[in-house]
């Protein structure tokens, strides 16, 4: 001890993670303007990381700190989807309106299949969740205005007049078909953005840490006054409205939509899960690097179809038996660096020899 | 439409369901572990079976004979290589990791038999009825119902009369003491899991049979085999087959409604079952 | 050479060690009690022995062996059968079965059967068909004792058999030692409380904090030595 001078504080950034959050805005930046310098198919590629980013952000929100191991993410990414195909055909609204539109649908649906889901303990609320996005799906198919089972295409002058298209346009020059690209690529960034900030900030906050203390130990939180089912249920809805943006926005690109496609367990939640496991559960980086490695698999392994999704699975099993932290997690034990740190640290005292 | 004729064939394909979920059923109440590989599992054994029956063309039922043992196996080296790692408090693990060998069986499979959609040649019987009173039954989901029931009162037996049931109570209960007792509890989910996959080759016969498959058919019935599970009360394999019933009654009704709520209806009585009765229609006492 | 030995037997629960080199032994036909306060230890010297918890291979030896690493099985294979702290009986088994259970791993000939352990525990008989957790306290640690006899043990180890049971009860269940002890098993009892555990043993041990503070024959041990060795010297 080092006698009267001894004190303590908590800390909750570290010096890395201070050069990270400027490097990050740097990115952000490099990112917003990469229309100027990014051919179209790689603004795609981008486009594709960003939202698959952002939903793979959401899941980890929800099994990764919120212990809600959901399977049946597609009934939001769908629903989301479809609701902006209802808006835009139905009564005109811009797609970029119908896109938040399409996030407030699936954040209502998620509070019905809350009440639903919540009954079930552990995995069977995984179970619960995935029949809950089947109903969905077979709902919808019978939404006959909107094309039933085979589906239906956005007509192109929809997303040619949508918001910001005039701007990328006279701006840039753009062509419309690419300037739908554009406009869609900077939603994704500003989505991906605001999602890791919304989780970031979310999770070092005070709700942040009572949401680690559910996860940890139900019963324990409970008793110091956490209130367990409002917090879970929260995130639950909010992971909801995120998918369903999300999904929304992903169908203005596709701009073509049936239910098979927009309520796929394996391009909405099974792909999402793999990212989140193999870069690391419970971590905001995890996802980055799991979405990385995910796109990197893929671009690899293009020519080999079901190939993939086989190794994918494969890498999915080994991180899960013999790294439970994931890539990210790994490195992160192995180095100590956190870029995004929630976790608070107790620094000063003894500990500072 | 005839009401009679529509419950009954819902109430045989509830036969159906229950042997998709009885293996399900016995592992999820010896060692809580939740495998949403289990409806790939059930496809893989049938093409199993389909290899056996068109390679060596041999009777369906005696092809099911030889997959059984060999589904065992896989079980056994399933629970004793991968599920006995993931098993501890976090229910996590094995979610994840069944959820992955899901994608890796199916994808597997795509790439050694294509999506091409098969079916196991079961000669007359794919045709055959009985009459029962004023209506015509399949033989065939006669045989399956009467293949539920079978199942069913062996697993029963199993457990309620013999050492090996009573080890998988004791472990299911509490495995440190089972260690006391001279229980190796890894050894015994090792067996549990490969009954349970015989139990597989078994509903893979009449999945293959009665219907077309192909590689992306696992998960649909890995839905109806948990809706039967949960609907039935955990732990209980009579609750399991009764589950069955109620989901195919409401497949059947609905269907005869407008042939696309069929499995919409199913779902939905799922829901409400657990609504009104959240630990299932039979749920046991212990737990 | 003893039947059953600890050399220096250390534990940990992680980072936390709770015994700290505890030197013991039982001789054939011997019963020796262990006493001590909570967290004395005892129980994770019973949880150590029967293999529940894991140490090094030679820090206990059974009938010459190097027990130390074996896994709970494999020692009560060997023939050192345990009642647990708590009674711990099956739920979703019957007082039968839960008896039955008590011989999966090691079926020998000898003197304990059904038979014989309904004839030292009439009462069991009658609930056979009840489930285990349906009887009283005092029959359920019943059932724990016959459980543990079902393999016919060469070693009997008894963990807190008296907790949270009224003094008649507890009288009751000693009762049935003396005819434990005819039919060959050497017994290691372990009891917060003292007088009953000087009543039925040959020699007794008394821990604190993870040692050996007392070992002697009951009778040569003078009641102010115990309690300095149960409480600590300065109590």
């Amino acid at each position: 001890m080092h006698g009267p001078a001894t004190t303590w504080r908590v800390e909750t950034r570290t010096k890395t993670s201070t050069i990270f959050m400027a490097f990050g805005a740097l990115a952000v930046i490099a990112g917003l303007l990469a229309p100027l310098y990014v051919p179209r198919a790689a603004l795609q590629d981008l486009f594709f990381i960003l939202t698959m980013l952002v939903l793979a952000q959401s899941w980890n929100l929800l099994a990764g700190y919120a212990g809600l191991v959901s399977v049946g993410q597609q009934a939001f990414v769908g629903l989301g989807a479809y609701v902006m195909f209802a808006g835009v055909l139905l009564f005109k609204l811009d797609p970029l309106v119908a896109i938040l539109l399409g996030g407030f649908a699936a954040a209502l649906l998620a509070i019905p299949a809350g009440i639903f889901a919540f009954r079930l303990q552990g995995a069977y609320f995984a179970i619960g969740t995935w029949v809950v996005a089947e109903i969905v799906r077979l709902v919808v198919a019978q939404w006959k205005t909107l094309g039933g089972g085979t589906g239906t295409s956005l007509p192109g002058p929809a997303t040619r007049s949508m918001l910001g298209i005039d701007l990328a346009k006279n701006l840039f020059g753009f062509r419309p078909a690419q300037a739908v690209d554009v406009i869609c690529y900077w939603v994704a960034l500003l989505l991906a953005v605001a999602t890791i900030l919304l989780v970031y900030r979310l999770l070092r906050s005070r709700q942040g840490l009572a949401l680690a203390s559910v996860r940890d130990n139900h019963e324990a939180a409970r008793a110091i006054g956490v209130d367990a089912r409002r917090l879970r249920a929260i995130v639950y809805v909010a992971s909801a409205f995120m998918t369903g943006i999300v999904g929304a926005l992903i169908y203005v690109q596709k701009a073509r939509i049936s239910p098979d496609a927009a309520f796929s367990l394996t391009d909405w939640t099974a792909y999402v899960i793999f990212i989140v496991v193999i870069g690391g559960i419970g971590t905001i980086e995890g996802p980055i690097v799991g979405v990385l490695i995910f796109f990197g698999l893929q671009k690899l392994l293009a020519d080999f179809g079901s190939i993939y999704l086989l190794v994918l699975g494969l890498i999915g099993i080994v991180v899960m038996l013999f790294a439970q932290e994931g890539l990210w997690g790994l490195f992160a034990s192995r180095t100590g660096i956190q870029l995004l740190p929630v976790r608070r640290l107790l620094r000063g005292g003894s500990l500072k020899n | 439409m005839n009401w009679v004729d529509t419950v009954l064939q819902g109430i045989l394909l509830g036969g159906l369901y229950a042997l998709f979920a009885a293996g399900l059923s016995l592992v999820f109440g010896i060692m809580r572990l939740v495998n949403l590989a289990h409806g790939d599992l059930i496809v893989l054994a049938a093409y199993l079976i389909f290899v056996l029956v068109g390679t060596l063309g041999l009777n369906p039922f005696v092809a099911m004979a030889i997959a059984m043992p060999i589904m065992f196996a896989i079980g056994w080296l399933l629970q004793t290589y991968v599920f006995n790692r993931t098993l501890g408090p976090d229910i996590l693990p094995p979610l994840l990791v069944t959820f992955g060998l899901s994608v890796v069986l199916q994808n597997g499979l795509l790439q050694a038999y294509s999506a091409d959609s098969r079916r196991i040649p079961s000669g007359y019987l794919e045709t055959a009825s009985v009459r029962l009173g004023s209506l015509h039954v399949g033989v065939m989901p006669l045989l399956t119902f009467a293949s539920a029931l079978a199942v069913i009162v062996i697993l029963n037996r199993l457990l309620y009369a013999t050492e090996l049931g009573r080890a998988f109570r004791a472990t299911s209960d509490d495995a440190v003491t089972a260690g006391l007792m001279g229980i190796r509890p890894q050894r015994t989910f090792a067996i549990a899991t490969g009954i349970a996959m015989a139990v597989v080759a078994i509903a893979a016969l009449y999945l293959g049979t009665r219907s077309n498959f192909d590689p992306t058919i696992g998960p649909a019935r890995l839905i109806y085999a948990f809706e039967s599970v949960i609907m039935g009360g955990l732990g209980s394999l009579w609750g399991t087959l009764a589950g069955g019933i109620v989901l195919g009654v409401a497949q059947t009704i609905g269907g005869a409604v407008n042939p696309e709520w069929q499995i919409l209806a199913g779902h939905i009585a799922f829901v409400l079952v657990l609504l009104f009765r959240p630990r299932g229609l039979f749920p046991r006492a212990v737990d | 050479m003893a039947l059953l030995q600890t050399n220096g037997l250390t534990a940990f629960y992680r980072d936390f060690q709770a015994l700290f080199g505890v030197d013991l032994w039982l001789d054939a036909g011997e019963t020796v009690a262990i006493v001590g306060a909570n967290g004395a230890g005892k129980s994770t010297l019973m949880r150590s022995v029967s293999g529940v918890l894991r140490n090094k291979p030679e820090q206990i030896v059974f009938d010459g062996r190097p027990i130390g690493a074996l896994a709970a099985p494999e020692v009560m294979a060997l023939g050192i059968a345990m009642v647990p702290e708590g009674r711990k009986l099956f739920p979703s088994l019957t007082v039968e079965e839960n008896l039955l259970i008590g011989r999966y791993g090691r079926s020998t000939n000898g003197p304990w059967s059904l038979e014989t352990i309904y004839q030292l525990f009439p009462v069991l008989k009658e609930r056979r068909n009840n489930p285990g957790t349906a009887l009283s306290g005092g029959q359920q640690q019943m059932v724990s004792i016959g459980r543990a006899l079902m393999s016919n043990p060469h070693v009997l180890l008894c963990d807190e058999l008296s907790l949270g049971l009224a003094p008649v009860i507890i009288k009751d269940i000693y009762a049935a030692f003396p005819a434990i002890r005819e039919s060959g098993a050497s017994i290691v009892i372990v009891e917060q409380d003292i007088g009953q555990a000087m009543k039925v043993a040959d020699r007794l041990y008394c821990m604190m904090e993870g040692r050996v503070t007392l070992s002697g024959r009951p009778m040569e041990l003078k009641r102010e030595a115990i309690h300095a060795a149960y409480f600590g010297a300065d109590s």
